[in-house]
């Protein structure tokens, strides 16, 4: 173990400001013990002066009095902290490399409007330069999703230190995701009558239009239902096939809305199919908290640095909001889906909740615990737990602060990981140039 | 004296012309008249203070010869007896396009994606710019269109001010009367008044692509039109100012209407104020939110009487989505007019904006039951509008020698039962509604003839389509009468059901409510005044002859303007949305005890240290600091910063990027400020108190900024941050190449080699300038001396003050090559980038931005957005800051601004930069790179007492905002800010409820309308917005 750790070194020294040379790490072999940290295991649990020892890639104790055994590697963790690796639950990671103004690095939106067997992981470049820089911030793992403009394809979970996307699956075709049309009434006259009339004359009813196209994707379902319940064709339906995994419980359906009149139609999937609901987005889910809870519909807030709906609501209201969800005991998890700091402030968000109402600790589970959860991951992740995959990171201070959130380790599967990115050789480079110590 | 009873009925264009027109020749035999008739008996309302009762009026060839009691009737006049009427005079319309051509639909605002288009399309000697139509002349397009004239007759109106409205000057209006003749007899004045707007109409050239470009156009105008008095040679003949110089002595008049902005009367306002021009200004509906702003510009309004419809809010979650800025503008938008009158403006009214003349006179009739007097609503419609166009010697008022405008009226005008009988004009008589000019109420004996003899009823006549006709009983009636024909059928009262309708007990009021049986006698006929004769048909066919003599008439009393309460309306807020209060703050003295102070200044942060704060300055900074006059807040446990400067702020602003050219350097952010903004308020939440609003990045040399103060609720002046190096934006790479334009690009630069030229040609020719300016002072000083003229160039004024050190730039920008080429552009002509923006590749250039002496202001760990930040990087600030640069974050985000001290504290994450050190740059280095640091940015004995107490260390995410405080002034309150909510709540649920009754009581709704916000964003990214905004990038998305 000591050889690797000593190798990796090595090779960092050597990366000569190009992050092609930011290893994928081998797989984990043996016992590792992170000592004297405090543990904040996922669940709400805080384990202060304790020890995580991993085994074979997988998380073996947690707790105070775990001492070291036979060639164990021993890495003193003393008056830091330990966290579950955190889950960015809906991203585009790997799928677009460049935001804006360059066609060729977008793989993530397709044509059409039903692209239910579109997979965003054939796409997956794992690569990007955008990962590493997550890795530094303690995320860990992903949900990669495509967007598009109706039924827009599969998701896949990755974890975030792989050579190529076979490699980075974690929990491969996991999620449907469906752009619901907005249900929001448009105007024809008006302020805004000229800048509606741009987007090339809002139809007569946009809502009645959007409600028949949500007729549609409801009436693909109960196709593919019937269709999948007879296993003999003569020929292949790929979009059938595609969500039959649906029907089975082994996918769930991630619902992108924001608007209240379009959660309340996506309870109608759960109703009608039976399937797992997730909205995603979900800006204003914070008003029908108790009616997610009762049709068992679990959320990803996409953002909680945004401005508030409407000029008539609280400064604070989206800061606000997860904790509304949290005492309705809704499943949420936080997401960062900017796309100017590429999700790395994913911490920030949850440490926004927890200034506005959730505790640090609830926070915390927003972007671990309950994103493995709403991903369907927790039995593997999400905490630091016995029996779960070692997803580690160790801060140097509370990871929910900007002030404190130093990340000085990460383990993903038990491999600890290379935690150097283009923006650190950058900063070595330039370091460098001005002789900056 | 002939005279005749005049049955109107029916009646337009009874009267040929008098006199036949010399060089139009007659096909037929020519109808030569007098054109001379009497109005006898009548109340005259001369003008909104005389009136006349009994009074008589002569007209003769379309004008009024002679007026008042006992006047004599010359004999060859017709006699129109108006016993019981009123007349008036007709109402003028300053705002029509009556007439007028139908001209193609604009393009409208900057579009960062489609071709521009740089040069106008318009062939011939005209200006540079299509949206200038100065040569446009309504005289020579006017049109009458009879259908069109109807419609404002019907209303009372007689005369209006016809333009074709479209650009941004629109030529020359004419004074037209509504008489559907000839055009050549409607023109009162062909060149009446010049109008301009803010909107470029069907111009579809790139410039001006926003309202400060618009505006800037206009300065640039008057300054063109003045230079080409000189006929400067270079410009050969230009029909468009030479139109606009001949045109600047006519009344004035300006419609910047356009989206119901209030500010922008006072923006139009300023232009004339700059240039010795008082325009007369259309309102925006709004006028009554900042009535002592509106008063102050002295500008005469053109006042619309449309009202916002109430909203149907029954749905809870439609109601959610409607604002309550948008809900009591629509209860209050009825106060508008009394609220003019009462600021004491000068007004008009125009129907321009409502569908038709019964919305115009209810709508009035709401506007005099929230307070406008009668006779202020009559000089607007008459003498006001005649007065400001100087044609009070033609119309306006019924006075002799002035046009024989005028409404025939059965009772004042102004009631809700008064009908308008006719509209005269010019002598023509159109008629409104006559079929009760005649009082026909009353008993009749009617006799009908047959085969049997004579039959003798009773006729009741109870108004135009209600009588009874009785015999020994009453007998089920149908009857209507249309001021000439009379339609009469009655039958006896059955009692069986099933046998053609008639029902029992149910008295027939005529009309289609239900058929007569088939028994029923069927009489039609004609009046002949009391005496009404015609022909029937009894059930078995045989024909009848009738004739009825009226008995007895029922007298009709004419209607009262009736005086209804005021309603009950809710208060005014400052500014006009949610959370703007009904009282402004006041500056106070402010003890802050026992705080943790983050000064900012070389004393570094303080522990338990008092901050004194007395006529919006800090007075003293201490322990144990004491003022009796003073309200103390308990510091303890908590931080005190000062407030928070945004060196890149878009909130604010009516509009952003002027991208029509890649050197805007006119164009002003000043000059469309936007004080109405929530995100003030959401900013000041954050602990931001300045923000540097800057201009767009859509090309390269932009536009000028404004540095402002957040003091939410003052007016757009009022929120400028007094003496201060005036500053412009400049921007590189992507965004001014214009990278997403789709369809390409189609202006120079195209890329980073053409921009460096941009900037260079752009500073040859204002150096050029500059030397010509020079030459032409030192020349004109000179005695006899032919005197130099220099076209004033207000794109180059702005770029010689940048070379002179007087004004100073902030240039965005990310990578490495733009950054160095643009400082030696800038030292090659003897000045310095101020400082650079964004600047994400500022740190591999930072020694070289050290040695020129630019300041950076950039985002903390922004990347990855588009290829020119791929090598951006978060520990950029960290260096930048090591070797020397002073180093501000920036928003450049109305939401990122409400954190902007956690982005200052990701420097401490990404480097290790000190906490104190971080703070600093949110406060005392972006106040250094605007040269404000004597005033703002840190906590020291004298400076503006902008200050933040935070509930934890400022640099934490736990860290909120409790007081913000500008200028001593507390503009954001936590604690406060809960009773807000609270009050926006209220407010809203009585609004709610409020509209809800209305629909209740059966008065029209609309569907509810989302309050939909346009946010202008620089254009540079992405930006995160609440449901119901959206930026050019949406638009895109959703498009």
């Amino acid at each position: 173990m000591k050889k690797i750790l000593f190798s990796l070194a090595v090779l960092a020294s050597f990366s000569g400001f190009a992050q092609d040379n930011v290893y994928p790490a081998p797989a984990a072999k043996g016992v590792v013990l992170l000592k004297g940290g405090t543990v904040h295991v996922g669940n709400g649990q805080v384990i202060e002066n304790a020890t995580v020892k991993i085994n074979n890639g997988k998380i073996e104790q947690v707790g105070q009095n775990i001492n070291a055994t036979g060639d164990a590697k021993v890495i003193d963790v003393t008056g830091k902290h330990i966290y579950p690796g955190l889950i960015l639950p809906a991203t585009q990671l790997g799928l677009q490399e460049i935001g804006s103004g360059v066609r060729g690095s977008n793989d993530f939106f397709e044509i059409g409007d039903n692209n239910a067997s579109v997979r965003a992981i054939a796409a997956y470049n794992a690569d990007s330069k955008v990962t590493n820089t997550l890795r530094s911030n303690g995320i860990l793992l992903a949900n990669v999703v495509p967007q598009g403009q109706v039924v827009g394809g599969i998701s896949s979970v990755v974890q975030l230190d792989a050579w190529n996307y076979e490699d980075a699956a974690y929990a491969i075709d996991n999620g449907m995701q469906f752009y619901m049309p907005s249900l929001l009434a448009r105007p024809g006259g008006g302020r805004f009558a000229a800048f509606f009339a741009q987007m090339g004359g809002a139809p007569t009813d946009p809502v009645k239009q959007a409600l028949e196209t949500i007729e549609k994707v409801k009436q693909f379902f109960r196709d593919a239902k019937a269709w999948n319940a007879e296993p003999v064709h003569a020929e292949k339906n790929l979009k059938y096939e595609a969500v039959k995994p649906l029907f089975e419980k082994k996918q769930k359906l991630y619902v992108h809305a924001s608007q209240v009149n379009q959660m309340l139609v996506a309870i109608d999937f759960v109703k009608e199919f039976g399937f797992d609901v997730v909205l995603v987005g979900a800006s204003e889910a914070y008003r029908i908290a108790d009616l997610l809870k009762q049709n068992n519909i679990s959320v990803i807030l996409s953002q909680m640095h945004n401005l508030p709906t409407s000029d008539d609501d609280a400064v604070d209201q989206p800061y606000a909001a997860p904790a509304v969800l949290q005492k309705a005991g809704v499943l949420f998890c936080i997401n960062d889906d900017d796309p100017q700091n590429r999700g790395r402030n994913l911490p920030f968000n949850a440490g926004t909740a927890a200034a506005y109402g959730m505790s640090k600790e609830e926070a915390l589970t927003a972007i671990t615990l309950n994103a493995a959860k709403v991903l369907g991951i927790e039995n593997r992740t999400g905490s630091i737990e016995a029996g779960k995959d070692a997803n580690i990171v160790v801060s140097d201070g509370d990871i929910l602060d900007m002030r404190s959130s130093k990340i000085s380790l990460a383990f993903i599967q038990g491999r600890q990981l290379l935690l150097d990115d283009k923006h650190k050789q950058l900063f070595e480079r330039y370091k460098y140039k001005y002789g900056i110590k | 004296m002939r005279k005749m009873k005049l049955w109107l009925a029916g009646l337009v264009l009874l009267m040929a012309q008098a006199k036949a027109q010399p060089t139009f020749p007659v096909n037929g035999v020519s109808t030569p008249g007098s054109g001379a008739y009497a109005f006898t008996n009548a109340t005259i309302v001369k003008d909104a203070k005389t009136t006349i009762p009994n009074a008589s009026m002569v007209i003769r060839d379309g004008k009024i010869v002679a007026i008042g009691a006992g006047i004599s009737i010359p004999k060859d006049a017709v006699v129109i007896d108006c016993k019981d009427k009123f007349i008036y005079p007709s109402f003028i319309d300053l705002q029509s396009d009556y007439g007028m051509p139908a001209r193609p639909q604009g393009r409208g605002g900057f579009d960062f994606r489609a071709p521009a288009q740089l040069e106008t399309n318009v062939k011939g000697a005209f200006g540079w710019n299509q949206a200038l139509k100065a040569d446009v002349d309504a005289a020579s397009l006017f049109v009458p269109d009879d259908a069109k004239a109807k419609s404002l007759r019907d209303a009372g109106f007689g005369t209006v001010l016809t333009h074709q409205p479209d650009g941004i000057a629109r030529g020359t209006g004419a004074v037209v009367t509504l008489a559907s003749v000839r055009a050549n007899q409607v023109l009162v004045k062909e060149k009446a008044a010049a109008l301009y707007s803010f909107s470029k109409g069907s111009s579809t050239q790139s410039y001006p692509g926003s309202l400060m470009g618009t505006i800037s156009l206009l300065r640039q105008t008057y300054l063109d039109a003045q230079w080409y008095k000189s006929n400067p040679k270079a410009e050969g003949v230009n029909l468009t100012l030479k139109a606009w110089n001949d045109q600047q002595n006519l009344p004035q008049v300006f419609d910047p209407s356009q989206g119901g902005d209030l500010w922008n009367v006072m923006r139009a306002d300023r232009i004339g104020d700059e240039f010795g021009v008082q325009y007369i200004i259309k309102a925006s509906g709004k006028e009554y939110q900042r009535i002592s702003d509106v008063a102050a510009t002295k500008a005469p309004l053109i006042v619309s009487l449309n009202y916002p419809a109430a909203q149907d809010v029954e749905d809870p979650n439609a109601a959610r989505y409607v604002s309550l800025a948008d809900m009591k503008h629509w209860e209050l938008a009825p106060t508008n007019p009394a609220a003019i009158e009462k600021a004491g403006i000068p007004f008009v009214l125009t129907m321009s904006d409502v569908r038709d003349g019964r919305t115009f006179m209810s709508n009035l009739r709401k506007a005099m039951e929230y307070g406008l007097s009668e006779t202020a609503a009559m000089e607007a419609l008459t003498k006001t509008p005649a007065s400001l166009l100087g044609i009070y010697d033609k119309v306006g008022s019924l006075d002799a020698g002035k046009l024989a405008n005028f409404v025939i009226t059965n009772g004042p005008i102004f009631s809700e039962k008064t009908t308008i009988h006719h509209n005269w004009v010019q002598g023509n008589a159109y008629v409104v509604k006559d079929d009760n000019w005649h009082n026909t109420n009353g008993s009749y004996a009617l006799t009908v003839n047959g085969p049997s003899g004579a039959q003798q009823f009773t006729l009741d006549v109870k108004s135009s389509s209600s009588a009874e006709v009785s015999a020994k009983d009453t007998l089920t009636t149908q009857f209507s009468f249309d001021g000439k024909m009379v339609k009469i059928g009655f039958a006896p009262r059955t009692r069986r059901a099933g046998m053609g309708g008639g029902r029992p007990g149910m008295m027939m009021g005529g009309g289609a409510a239900a058929a007569l049986p088939a028994s029923a006698i069927r009489l039609s006929g004609v009046s002949n005044g009391d005496v009404w004769q015609g022909t029937g048909l009894d059930s078995n066919g045989n024909a009848l002859t009738w004739t009825a003599v009226r008995t007895k008439t029922t007298e009709v009393k004419a209607d009262s303007v009736a005086r209804k309460a005021a309603p009950q309306v809710g208060s005014l807020m400052y500014p006009f949305v949610g959370f703007g209060a009904t009282e402004m703050p006041k500056q106070e003295t402010i003890l802050i005890k026992n705080a943790t102070v983050w000064t900012s200044e070389k004393e570094g942060v303080l522990t338990a240290t008092d901050v004194l704060v007395k006529n919006g300055k800090i007075a003293a900074v201490g322990k144990n600091l004491s003022d009796a006059s003073a309200r103390i807040i308990d510091g303890t446990g908590k931080h005190l910063s000062a407030g928070m400067i945004d060196e890149h702020s878009h909130i604010a602003v009516s509009s952003i990027n002027e991208g029509g050219q890649s050197v805007t350097s006119e164009v002003r952010i000043k000059d469309n400020l936007d004080p109405d903004d929530i995100n003030i308020y959401r900013q000041l939440s954050g602990g931001v108190t300045t923000s540097h609003l800057l201009h767009g990045s859509a090309n390269t040399i932009g536009g000028q900024t404004q540095l402002i103060k957040l003091r939410w609720g003052t007016n757009d002046q009022g929120l400028m941050f007094q003496n201060w190096d005036p500053f412009i934006k400049f921007a590189l790479g992507e965004n001014v190449k214009r990278t997403t334009a789709t369809n390409g690009n189609t202006r120079f630069p195209d890329t980073r080699m053409g921009v460096e030229q941009v900037l260079i040609d752009a500073f040859t020719r204002a150096k050029d300038y500059e030397a010509q300016l020079k030459a032409a002072e030192e020349n004109n000083k000179k005695k006899g001396a032919t005197p130099m003229v220099v076209r004033r160039d207000l794109e180059l004024d702005a770029l010689v003050e940048i070379m002179n050190q007087k004004r100073f730039i902030t240039c965005h920008s990310y990578v490495a090559s733009e950054i160095v080429s643009t400082m030696r552009v800038a030292e090659q002509f003897g000045f310095k980038i101020n400082t650079f923006t964004h600047i994400l590749e500022g740190y591999k250039v930072a020694d070289k931005m050290k040695a020129h002496g630019a300041n950076a202001s950039t985002f903390s760990d922004w990347w990855a957005y588009k290829l020119e930040v791929q090598d951006a990087i978060p520990y950029n600030a960290y260096i930048m800051n090591k070797v020397g640069v002073n180093v501000a974050i920036n928003s450049d985000d109305a939401e990122m601004a409400r954190r902007l001290n956690q982005e200052a504290a990701k420097a401490v994450k990404y480097g290790g930069m000190s906490e104190e050190e971080a703070l600093r740059m949110v406060t005392i280095n972006p106040a250094k790179m605007l040269h404000v640091d004597d005033r703002v940015g840190s906590i020291k004995v004298g400076k503006d007492a902008d200050l933040v107490l935070w509930s934890d260390n400022p640099l934490s995410i736990y860290a909120k905002s409790l007081y913000t405080i500008v200028d001593g002034t507390v503009f954001f309150d936590r604690a406060k800010d809960l009773q807000v909510q609270q009050q926006v709540k209220e407010e809203r649920t009585r609004l709610i409820k409020k509209m809800m009754g209305e629909k209740g009581a059966g008065r029209p709704v609309v569907p509810a309308q989302p309050s939909y916000k346009f946010v202008h964003t620089c254009g540079d990214h992405s930006h995160k917005m609440g449901l119901l905004e959206f930026d050019e990038h949406e638009l895109e998305e959703i498009k």
